[in-house]
């Protein structure tokens, strides 16, 4: 295929409907944010910029270069568009972009696709822009060191959560998923965050008004750094208990509901053959887990407003 | 680059070809989601999924192997189901000692793998068959009319056209780069791995400039033609007697395939 290999692109029927449609409450929740920001900001001119920016992700994402043993070095872009165009534009952008793979070219699942641009596209927007506001108004050696970490950390964390979503749907097991899918991107990693440098450099080098701290500092404001900084953190904790030690991750999943919505549907849920879909454990365990997931954003997305200081931008 | 390279519809003439976009969307997102709520080892509602796909790629004029041969894209992530095999719940069906670790393969374990393996495999051929008898710019209709916020589809119809030309652009650049890199066969040619994440990160850098400084004035040229802020479209999209029907058949179908799942 002209693009790199669907590593993180998970196909239909991997995730059980409750998992997809807790992604997908996710998803709408901060791509809803997404638009009324992009709407705010710059209006019908950020259409025309962010469709072709999707389109540059999506060849951006055939250029490779040849690592070692046939084995290439690929570009996923998520951190690069976060930093480039503003967080809430990235989000956008890398949503087009998951979007159309999945419709176009059956890249990754359609009731899947919550969990696909979540993982793709706002946890590389949220960590890779996250940490790179922390030191938007330092040098310029500051800034792209922390990009090329944003990105590689992105993409860990991506391959993270991704592991964790198969496990919850009872697709996979924990002990053996996460040092696979962590041991693979950390070298994609490793590619993604030498290209991301690059790429800045080179831009900042021809066209330094696009990297200017201006620019992204009023797409994004502070509550970026908290999200950023907590969901790296999140993440640097969740993988070492969940690799050394997944029972305990097991047994928290257990007591959740999880498991058995990924295991036992069609064994334990339909004991006297009745309609399943009324089964008290499944409703309340989707309620809870949605309700869960709406209070969890909301206080995020409250902070993040009072943290965030609108500000005029001059269009060109 | 020609249009066809990405595209993946097919030109005929058929009902479903002509079906109303929405109709086929539905379907499809109804289907998958039929797939996933059956429970595993409902061999036979999964195989009652597999005869509607079979007759929509016997309808639909693509013939009938038409969508199984594109569906091997799903094969590389089966590896990450592997692991389901090995279920610490239902009986266990043999003990794989294999030194540093105990494998015990069960029987719900195998049922849940196999499950996942079907239901993966008849959600891509459905998604296949979609865009195989819908034109991609009907189908981001489609999305409009079903509530998708405008913005979002704008960007995914610019992302369409645009995808084309910049691949265009990113194939210059590779064949620039290929073209520069003369080296001698069996010597060593192209300096370290982070020389050449170096060379492909201009690249990306480059194709990244292209691409801003063609959004300008395309931004300018749509201005000077009226542009408002959204692509306006001259098929109506009106839901036709034949496409409620189809629509209302689909669901009996889908509710048909889940009772054939869940009562037994």
């Amino acid at each position: 295929m002209l693009f790199s290999p669907p590593q993180l692109h998970i196909p239909d029927g991997f995730l059980t409907i409750l998992v997809s449609l807790i992604f997908w409450v996710a998803t709408i929740i901060i791509v809803g944010v997404a638009i009324l920001k992009t709407n705010q900001s710059l209006g019908e001119r950020q259409i025309p910029l962010m469709g072709v920016m999707a389109a540059f992700i999506f060849a951006a994402q055939m250029l490779n270069f040849p690592v070692a043993g046939g084995t290439s070095g690929h570009f996923l872009g998520g951190t690069l568009a976060a930093i480039v165009l503003g967080p809430w534009a990235g989000i956008l952008v890398m949503t087009a972009v998951v979007g159309v793979q999945a419709l176009l070219f059956q890249d990754g699942g359609l009731l899947v696709m919550g969990a696909n641009i979540f993982n793709m596209g706002i946890i590389t927007a949220v960590i890779g822009f996250g940490l790179y506001r922390i030191v938007i108004h330092q040098k310029k050696g500051a800034r792209l060191v922390t990009a090329g970490i944003g990105a590689w950390i992105a993409t860990m964390t991506a391959a993270l959560i991704t592991s964790l979503q198969l496990w919850l749907s009872g697709t996979t097991r924990l002990e053996i998923v996460i040092p696979a899918m962590l041991g693979v991107h950390a070298l994609i990693g490793i590619g993604e965050s030498l290209i991301t440098v690059a790429a800045l450099t080179f831009i900042a080098q021809t066209r330094p008004d696009l990297v200017e701290t201006r620019k992204s500092a009023v797409d994004g404001g502070r509550g970026w750094i908290i999200a950023g900084v907590l969901v790296t953190l999140l993440a640097v904790l969740i993988s070492p208990l969940a690799s050394g030690n997944p029972d305990g991750l097991e047994r928290v999943a257990e007591d959740l509901g999880f498991l058995a919505t990924g295991f036992s549907a069609p064994f334990q849920i339909l004991p006297d053959y009745s309609i399943p879909f009324l089964g008290e454990t499944t409703i309340s365990t989707i309620l809870a887990g949605i309700v869960g997931v709406i209070v969890v954003l909301g206080i995020l997305i409250l902070m993040g407003r009072n943290l965030y200081k609108p500000k005029e931008i001059e269009v060109k | 680059m020609h249009v066809h390279a990405f595209d993946q519809y097919h030109f005929k003439q058929s009902q479903i070809h002509n079906l109303d976009p929405r109709v086929k969307v539905l379907f499809t997102v109804g289907f998958i989601i039929s797939n996933a709520i059956l429970p595993d080892g409902s061999w036979l509602a999964f195989a009652l999924a597999w005869l509607v796909l079979l007759f929509i790629n016997d309808q639909s004029g693509l013939g009938l192997g038409f969508t199984f041969k594109r569906s091997i894209v799903v094969l590389p992530f089966a590896l990450v189901a592997v692991s389901a095999i090995f279920s610490p719940f239902g009986e266990p069906l043999a003990e794989w000692n294999l030194g540093l670790i105990i494998l015990i393969p069960t029987d719900l374990g195998l049922i849940r793998f196999i499950s996942i393996l079907v239901r993966s495999w008849l959600s891509v051929q459905m998604g296949i068959l979609l865009v195989a008898t819908t034109q991609f710019p009907d189908l981001i209709h489609a999305f409009e009319h079903l509530k998708v916020p405008r913005i979002l589809t704008t960007v995914i119809a610019f992302l369409y056209r645009y995808l084309f030309i910049l691949t265009d652009e990113g194939f210059r650049l590779m064949r620039a780069r290929d073209a520069r890199s003369a080296g001698l066969p069996g010597i060593k040619s192209g300096g370290s791995i982070q020389w050449r994440a170096r060379t492909t990160g201009s690249m990306v850098g480059q194709l990244f400039l292209r691409s801003y400084e063609r959004s300008d004035r395309i931004y300018q040229a749509m201005i000077s033609r009226g542009f408002t802020g959204h692509i306006r479209t001259l098929n109506p999209h009106q839901m036709d007697q034949m496409d409620w029907i189809m629509l209302g058949f689909s669901l009996i179908i889908l509710i048909l395939i889940q009772i054939v799942g869940w009562v037994r």
